[in-house]
């Protein structure tokens, strides 16, 4: 092995084919996976624009039927149908927010329009309760988004309330949405924009965060609509 | 904020898949080339071969170790081991002087300075045309040394080729963790090897013509991990460095997560100062594979775990802060009342990210069979690979953050005990 000296080192040739070979490929695979993660987003953004042209035609049937049977016993008028959709849709319009993206156009005008079909059922329920003469409490609740802590405990609090009077009906807006009949209901009950997390029940207006049993102190009609233990577990079987 | 954060995590999945990819293709295309040796492979002449042992109170295994070097297919009289005891403190010197008279092993006795003082010392010693390491908690398979020096008969330009480690006998998780991720360094080394790329001349049994340090100089240093520093001195002077995937070493491995840690917070940090020292090969083209893949993707898969872990942190604790908020706002007795679960496909997160994750997965478990392919030979399912993804993404982030301050306060990680876990970073 004497011929030692005359080895001359070097590399393998760059394989620079490779490099933009594979390059490519990757880039193919990123764009499949964003396609594929916008598709998803569609079919999701076009469920809930489905589930809430469902719930407005309900609403819109409800209308009809109430005015119809005006003159006659309240009874028939349907008046739980919309309560869990409706929920069920704000879990879906939230989850949206946290996980497409808040500020989506698709995603924002989802939100207004779940609103307005609140504010809708809000108004209709009022008047099959005023008209049949029902004990109901209804509860606004008025909420930003951004950097509000005491939003995210409110919210924790009424969804405990709900379990504790499952006959409440609680209406949730975001202060800040940019739609005409949320400005007109801030002014309609006054609600103050540097003081949120701020709820409205039957009208009258706290502003801040309450805990459960301030809410409770607050507006003893809630007392109405409170479900005995005795009739609740009847009420399950 | 959030679109800072998209960049990060955007660029660095597209870095890691790329590397993945790269290492995929070039093993597709170049997997004929890997020829498996026969089983009595003959050499048409066998040069004179030096093994050194460096041994640092390794009492309990030192014997074995020299036994199977012993047992090596290879010419008596042309293999010598060189059985240095650095310094220790234990019974090694006493237990080793069993092979005084055997007259192909050499033993030698220094003070303590450090595994590479003990290969210099060697080094200087012989004049082998070969020369290669054994860590003394390694054992090699009798074929080894010949399938290695089969390469350099074949390739008279190949100055180093690196052996594949497997973990020897593998008993609890960890170990059986670690079993994969060794079978995966084989196929990465071998695809490495391939290209010219290969950065790490592992401790255990990497051979290397000892002209190499006539001419490139001894071993240094090298923060504890003169392995990484020799190949990449080497790559810095494009001298070619092989991988023989059937010459087997079997090494034992750390069975505990806390010896665990300490070798990779070595190993990571050696890596990380070694990379350092040698920025000046980064991206220069005319130091090749190594220079513009092997070592970015190395640096890139640090920060990419590590992001990864500073993520999930970040949502740990963004977790537990809601549900610290709810309970001090409605009381503890309503976290566990469950309002019972329906499945809605609506409320599953798929998004790009989910997407990406799961071509990660794959590629990194097809790494992993093809190599228990070419480790063990068989390339089914092994649930030691779900033990593998377990370990190292909840463990391996802590060393690499620990290793990464170490390197920004050079602080070193010592040569002492933990330093008899074999020597060999992927």
């Amino acid at each position: 092995m004497n011929e030692q000296e005359d080895i001359k080192h070097e590399h393998e040739p760059n394989d620079w084919k490779r490099y933009i070979i594979v390059f490519f490929i990757t880039i193919t695979i990123f764009a499949l996976g964003l396609w594929f993660s916008s598709y998803i987003n569609n079919k999701k953004i076009n469920q809930l624009k489905n589930i809430e042209s469902k719930i407005s035609l309900d609403i819109m049937s409800s209308e009809v039927q109430f005015t119809l049977l005006q003159e006659q016993t309240c009874k028939d008028v349907s008046n739980s149908i919309l309560s869990t959709e409706l929920n069920n849709l704000a879990d879906k319009i939230s989850y949206s927010e946290n996980n497409i993206d808040a500020d989506d156009t698709d995603v924002v005008s989802l939100k207004k329009y779940y609103s307005l079909l609140e504010i809708k059922d809000y108004l209709l329920m009022k008047k099959i309760t005023e008209r049949c003469g029902e004990e109901s409490v209804f509860v606004l609740y008025f909420y930003k988004n951004d950097d509000c802590l005491d939003c995210t405990k409110q919210g924790y609090v009424l969804t405990e309330l709900k379990k504790k009077y499952p006959d409440l009906r609680v209406y949730s807006f975001d202060y800040n949405l940019d739609l005409s009949a949320i400005k007109a209901m801030i002014s309609i009950y006054d609600v103050p924009s540097d003081n949120l997390p701020a709820i409205v029940i039957n009208g009258k207006v706290h502003s801040g965060f309450k805990t459960l049993e301030e809410i409770e102190k607050t507006f003893p009609e809630l007392e109405s609509i409170k479900v005995d233990e005795e009739e609740d577990s009847e009420n399950k079987e | 904020m959030e679109t800072i954060y998209n960049v990060i995590f955007y660029s660095l999945s597209f870095v890691a898949m790329y590397a993945q990819i790269f290492y995929l293709s070039t093993y597709i295309e170049k997997k004929k080339k890997i020829v498996k040796n026969p089983e009595n492979l003959e050499l048409k002449n066998y040069p004179t071969v030096t093994v050194a042992v460096p041994c640092y109170n390794e009492e309990k295994t030192i014997l074995k170790t020299i036994k199977s070097l012993l047992s090596l297919d290879y010419p008596k009289d042309k293999l010598k081991i060189f059985v240095i005891d650095d310094g220790s403190k234990d019974n090694t010197w006493n237990v080793v002087q069993e092979y005084k008279d055997n007259p192909s092993v050499v033993l030698i006795r220094k003070e303590n300075g450090g595994k590479h003082t003990a290969l210099n010392l060697a080094l200087e010693r012989t004049d082998s045309e070969f020369f290669g390491c054994l860590d003394s908690d390694s054992l090699v398979h009798p074929q080894a040394l010949k399938r290695i020096i089969g390469y350099f008969e074949k390739d008279p330009k190949t100055m180093a080729v690196a052996p594949s480690i497997i973990v020897n006998n593998p008993k609890n998780f960890l170990q059986h963790a670690q079993n994969m991720e060794y079978d995966m360094s084989i196929y990465i080394k071998k695809t490495l090897g391939l290209m010219g790329g290969i950065h790490v001349t592992p401790g255990p049994f990497s051979i290397f013509r000892k002209r190499v340090f006539d001419e490139l100089g001894p071993y240094h240093k090298a923060h504890n991990t003169e392995d990484q520093e020799i190949a990449l001195r080497m790559q810095e002077h494009a001298y070619k460095i092989d991988h023989c995937p059937d010459a087997y070493v079997y090494t034992n491995t750390p069975d505990t997560v806390a010896k665990l840690y300490r070798q990779r917070l070595r190993w990571i940090y050696g890596f990380i100062k070694n990379l350092q020292d040698y920025k000046r090969l980064l991206f220069k083209k005319k130091h090749g594979t190594v220079a513009l893949f092997t070592l970015p993707s190395g640096l890139i898969g640090i920060i990419g775990v590590l992001f990864l872990f500073i993520n999930i942190f970040i949502n740990i604790v963004r977790f537990i802060y809601r549900k610290v908020i709810e309970v001090h706002t409605i009381g503890f007795s309503h976290l566990f009342t469950f309002n019972g679960f329906h499945f809605d496909w609506f409320f599953l997160n798929i998004r790009a990210v989910l997407f990406f994750s799961v071509i990660m997965y794959i590629l990194v478990i097809v790494s992993v069979l093809i190599g228990r392919k070419m480790a063990e030979g068989k390339s089914n399912f092994s649930v030691s690979i779900i033990y593998y993804f377990i370990v190292y993404s909840v463990i391996a982030p802590f060393w690499m953050l620990n290793a990464i301050y170490n390197a920004v306060r050079s602080k070193e990680s010592s040569w002492t005990f933990e330093r008899r876990v074999g020597q060999k970073s992927i």
